[in-house]
């Protein structure tokens, strides 16, 4: 039990932090009925917290050898999803397990992340620029992206791939690469316009609407732009102290949609007011920092690549998360991590943590 | 291994830049998200503010209730009366027309109004209502609240809605209130939250549109906290509303009934003027129309019939009639002479049938003349030739002075729509609206009220109000606002000498009381009562020189819309005189003949303040008086 003592206690703390934030604005979200959403929440959170903690007493070794068959496993459920998945929010991305709804494309971030870990792990350095062996973490990459877009969710489709860019970029592949892949955005999303209304679309018409409402939200305040006007006023609202806990008119009175999952940040800062905002960002963009140094301490290739690329799948979700309330970026219906109200989302967030803490607590096992 | 182990230290060195370049732009993206949110929630956080404040609070207007108005007495002449009224609300879990149907079992609707009020429905955003039927009877409403269970969104209402006592009696005077228009909107200011109430009703003609600033009242407001669906969460502040201002009218509502009926075979106005105070005690225009199918809402066949009308029942005559004075006109002329000592009451010129000016004929209408005439016989036998030589010896420049001292030509200061200004031409205007000089034949027109000169009922009123008591009498209509009395100074002199005005006074007397005078049938044997007047004869038409040849120059002959109209304006009693008059019966043919016997027994209503007495009238006239006095007091009791 002497691995208690190598847990990463300072990022558990501040998992601690944001998520008891979490119950409080739950609480405030619901007016104040415990029972709505802060109980079911803190329940899911301790099964995940302990989940976690588990996780990072568990070896490295025995998650490097899971590793492929964590991605395996989230390209067969995707697979499902896209035939036999159930609709929730207008889109196929939910599994029904019994009453367990469950969103695979979680488990495919993590599956991806684990995957390319493992292969640049394995690879050798010399190879690592070597065309054919760019081309072959591609083509890992491509796979569950191409699965999830056509759901449709091109949020998480481009989440997970600019993860797994990001892992071949720590993993240290050539500058001249990601020069290529910066070059080719521009005609990628052009040729995804142009495909716009001819037989070949490359995103369906509601994934275009979603980004006509993004570009011009005035269109149409009371449609699809609702969502992002009301959340902007009660960002603006709230201004630089906020309105107080449980004070906030847009979110008590129903004004915001989805005020319990993807847009309670909106409910955080209108009631706490930048501060709150900016603060729940340094606290986010702490952890972040920790796992970045637990990696850069990191002897273990393998385990300093994991926690690399899962730190960014948390980057990402509350930056995607809060640059689309704020007006940022197109609604996606990504949650903002240890917050929004949902079981998946909790899990998958607690888990990676628990592969964190696996690769911190061995950080210092090398392999040969 | 050496060179193995020196390998790994730059990979290791490699993976940490990375690590360090992927953790420094991590950090610069959630710069970017402080950045936007500083915009959103510093720069910006007044505009959104309001936005949110306008999300979360609910004004409701709260309707004032209109100011009642009420005659010179106190009696009630329009008030607020229950309306009961059925709406229907679009909810989206009924169907519309189902309940429509079923509505229409209990009270019947019209298969158009149905696609009507439907079309109206769905036009709307959610939550949307419109009327489905207005002023119910109680028994149809009872029906409706026990019917409600199987009726969904349809919601029974008690409004309350204008009223008018008198109906026709006071209509063009009162007016009447109906919804806004877009006209409307440009004359009230366009904050005035009045206009957000739906079916909202203001003034559109007369008393309720002039006075209506004070009639409306101020809306109150009451102001809730709404959740996103529109529920009401709580109240947070209410403003009651205030009701508009009551209003006292001059006007003695028997004296109106009674002129009305007085005047009701004819298309006639009459205004009556209290001499004492300026103030209008009555106002009458002949053909009228019920005010109150304005309010409840007339149908398109009604509206059609009171437009097309030729008597034009909607038109208020007094005021925005234009009629040429006709020889009510001499006293203006005659008082200009007098004013500038341009002759002496007793100068004498002759009339034989007609006057000669550049070899044409201006003829007198007593076709074989009346011989020597002084102003005295001038007036009272209204010898058109006597009025031509003074006219042409005044010029029209001096009778258009006096003829505006005396209110001719200018628009009277009354809360009412549709007041016409009538016109009293001089070279001046002439030069400018006919680009025609003046000429020497248009001066003897005027002489004798004809011509370009058009005046309206209350215009002659004002004349004779200002001949009767030497005062700039202002008529008004307005006794009281609010309960506090409004008072007007009456007391100014019109600065015409005592002496002139004494002979204009002696000559009217004449015209009613002289056997030869044009109106000595209509004369009052009572001293007390004693009437002074002038008849007018205002032509339609010019007689023709071939016309007059063959002989038809009798008014009678023509046809009815070519006859002239006769004009009656008077005052009485003689001495001290409380009551003006002015009457112009609409192609009534000889002032003195139809318009004279009116404006008496209205006279002398308004000075007995009731019934007359048949005491007062000639003998002769006596029977005849009495079938015409019984048959409007049988009329006014039954209304």
């Amino acid at each position: 039990m002497g691995k208690v003592f190598y847990l990463h206690w300072p990022v558990i703390f501040l998992i601690l932090v944001v998520g008891s934030f979490g119950f409080l604005m739950l609480y405030s979200v619901s007016d104040g009925d415990y029972d709505q959403w802060s109980k079911p929440q803190f329940k899911r959170f301790m099964v995940g917290f302990v989940i976690m903690i588990l996780m990072g007493f568990i070896s490295i070794d025995f998650w490097r050898t899971c590793s492929p068959f964590v991605y395996v496993f989230g390209i067969i459920l995707l697979s499902l999803v896209l035939f036999f998945g159930d609709y929730g929010g207008g889109a196929k991305r939910w599994l029904e397990l019994r009453s367990f709804r469950f969103q695979p494309s979680e488990i495919m971030k993590v599956g991806l992340v684990m995957f390319l870990a493992i292969y640049y792990d394995w690879l050798k350095p010399k190879n690592i620029s070597k065309i054919f062996w760019v081309f072959i973490p591609v083509l890992i990459i491509a796979l569950p992206t191409a699965l999830v877009i056509p759901q449709p969710d091109l949020g998480t489709g481009v989440i997970i791939a600019m993860t797994g860019i990001t892992m071949m970029f720590a993993a240290g592949v050539h500058f001249i690469y990601f020069f290529i892949i910066i070059l080719l955005i521009p005609a990628f999303l052009a040729l995804i316009f142009y495909s716009r209304g001819t037989s070949w679309q490359l995103v369906t018409d509601y994934q275009f609407n979603r980004i006509d409402t993004y570009i011009n939200p005035d269109k149409d305040p009371l449609g699809g732009a609702y969502q992002i006007t009301q959340s902007k006023i009660a960002l603006g609202s709230g201004g630089l102290e906020g309105k107080g806990f449980m004070q906030g008119s847009q979110s008590q009175l129903d004004f915001l949609p989805y005020k319990h999952t993807d847009f309670i940040f909106t409910t955080i800062a209108e009631e706490f007011g930048f501060f709150g905002g900016v603060g729940l960002l340094l606290i986010y963009s702490t952890i972040i920092i920790f796992c970045l140094f637990s990696a850069y301490n990191n002897k273990n290739s393998f385990g300093r690549l994991l926690t690399i690329g899962l730190s960014t799948i948390f980057f990402s979700y509350f930056f995607v998360n809060i640059a689309a309330v704020t007006g940022m970026v197109p609604v996606t219906g990504v949650p903002l991590p240890l917050i929004s109200y949902g079981g998946s989302a909790m899990l998958v967030v607690l888990g990676t943590f628990g592969l964190i803490q696996s690769a911190h607590v061995h950080r210092l096992l090398k392999r040969d | 291994m050496e060179i193995n182990s020196f390998k790994k230290n730059i990979l290791e060195k490699k993976y940490s830049r990375r690590s360090i370049i992927i953790g420094a732009s991590q950090l610069i993206l959630v710069g970017f998200l402080i950045k936007q949110m500083r915009q959103i929630q510093l720069n910006e956080t007044e505009k959104y503010r309001l936005l949110a404040e306008e999300n979360r609070i609910d004004i409701q207007i709260i309707p004032p209730l209109r100011g009642l108005i009420f005659d010179n007495d106190g009696t009630l002449l329009a008030k607020n009366k229950e309306n009961y009224r059925i709406r229907i609300v679009k909810d989206k879990d009924s169907n519309l027309s189902k309940v429509i149907d079923d509505f229409s079992k209990i009270i019947n609707i019209r298969d158009e109004r149905k696609i009507q009020i439907l079309k109206k429905l769905q036009e709307q955003r959610s939550k949307s209502s419109t009327i489905i039927a207005d002023n119910v009877n109680w028994y149809e409403f009872k029906k409706i609240v026990a019917n409600l269970p199987s009726l969904p969104g349809i919601i029974p209402e008690v409004e309350l809605q204008r009223y008018y006592t008198q109906s026709e009696i006071l209509a063009h005077l009162l007016g009447y209130v109906g919804s806004i228009s877009s006209k409307d909107i440009k004359r009230i200011s366009n904050d005035d939250p009045i206009l957000q109430i739906e079916d909202f009703k203001i003034g559109k003609v007369g008393i309720e549109k002039g006075l209506d600033k004070f009639l409306r009242g101020q809306v109150g407001l009451s102001k809730y906290e709404v959740n996103a669906s529109g529920k009401v969460i709580r109240k947070l502040s209410e403003k009651q509303s205030i009701s508009g201002k009551d209003i006292h009218l001059t006007i003695d509502s028997n004296l109106q009934k009674f002129s009305m009926l007085r005047i009701k075979d004819f298309s006639a106005s009459v205004v009556v003027i209290n001499l004492m105070n300026g103030s209008i005690s009555a106002m009458v225009s002949n053909p009228s129309y019920n005010p109150n199918k304005f309010v409840e809402g007339m149908s398109q066949e009604d509206w059609d019939v009171l437009r097309k009308s030729k008597n034009q029942p909607l038109a208020n005559k007094a005021i925005s009639g234009n009629y040429p004075p006709g020889s009510t006109f001499k006293m203006i002329v005659a008082i200009a002479a007098l004013e500038e000592n341009l002759i002496s009451p007793d100068d004498i010129f002759e009339c034989n049938g007609f006057y000669e000016l550049e070899g044409r004929k201006f003829h007198c209408w007593k076709y074989s003349g009346h011989g020597n005439t002084n102003l005295l016989k001038g007036l009272e036998e209204s010898c058109d030739v006597y009025f031509y030589n003074l006219a042409e010896r005044v010029g029209i420049d001096s009778i258009a002075k006096i003829a505006k001292k005396f209110g001719i030509g200018i628009s009277p200061d009354l809360p009412l729509s549709g007041i016409s200004k009538g016109l009293m031409p001089s070279k001046n205007w002439k030069k400018i609206n006919k680009k025609q000089s003046w000429f020497t034949g248009d001066t003897l027109n005027s002489g004798i009220g004809q011509g370009f000169i058009l005046s309206s009922p209350i215009q002659i009123a004002i004349m004779t109000s200002r001949i009767a008591t030497g005062l700039e009498i202002k008529p008004t209509l307005i006794k009281a606002i609010d309960g506090r009395p409004v008072t007007y100074d009456q007391k100014k002199s019109l600065g015409i000498k005592k002496r002139t005005l004494d002979i204009i006074r002696k000559a009217m007397f004449g015209v009613v009381n002289n056997k030869k005078g044009t109106a000595f049938n209509s004369r009052v044997v009572e001293v007390k009562n004693n009437l002074a007047g002038k008849t007018g004869t205002s032509q339609v038409r010019q007689i023709t020189e071939d016309e007059r040849k063959k002989g038809i120059i009798k008014n009678e002959d023509l046809p009815r819309n070519q006859r002239d109209h006769a004009l009656f304006t008077g005052y009485a009693p003689n001495i001290n005189p409380k009551f003006s008059i002015s009457v112009v019966i609409e192609h009534g043919g000889g002032g003195g003949k139809v318009a004279a016997p009116i404006a008496r027994d209205i006279l002398l209503y308004a000075l007995n303040g009731n019934m007359p007495s048949l005491e007062a009238y000639p003998f002769e006239e006596r029977n005849n008086v009495d079938k015409i006095l019984n048959s409007i007091k049988r009329e006014m009791i039954s209304k």
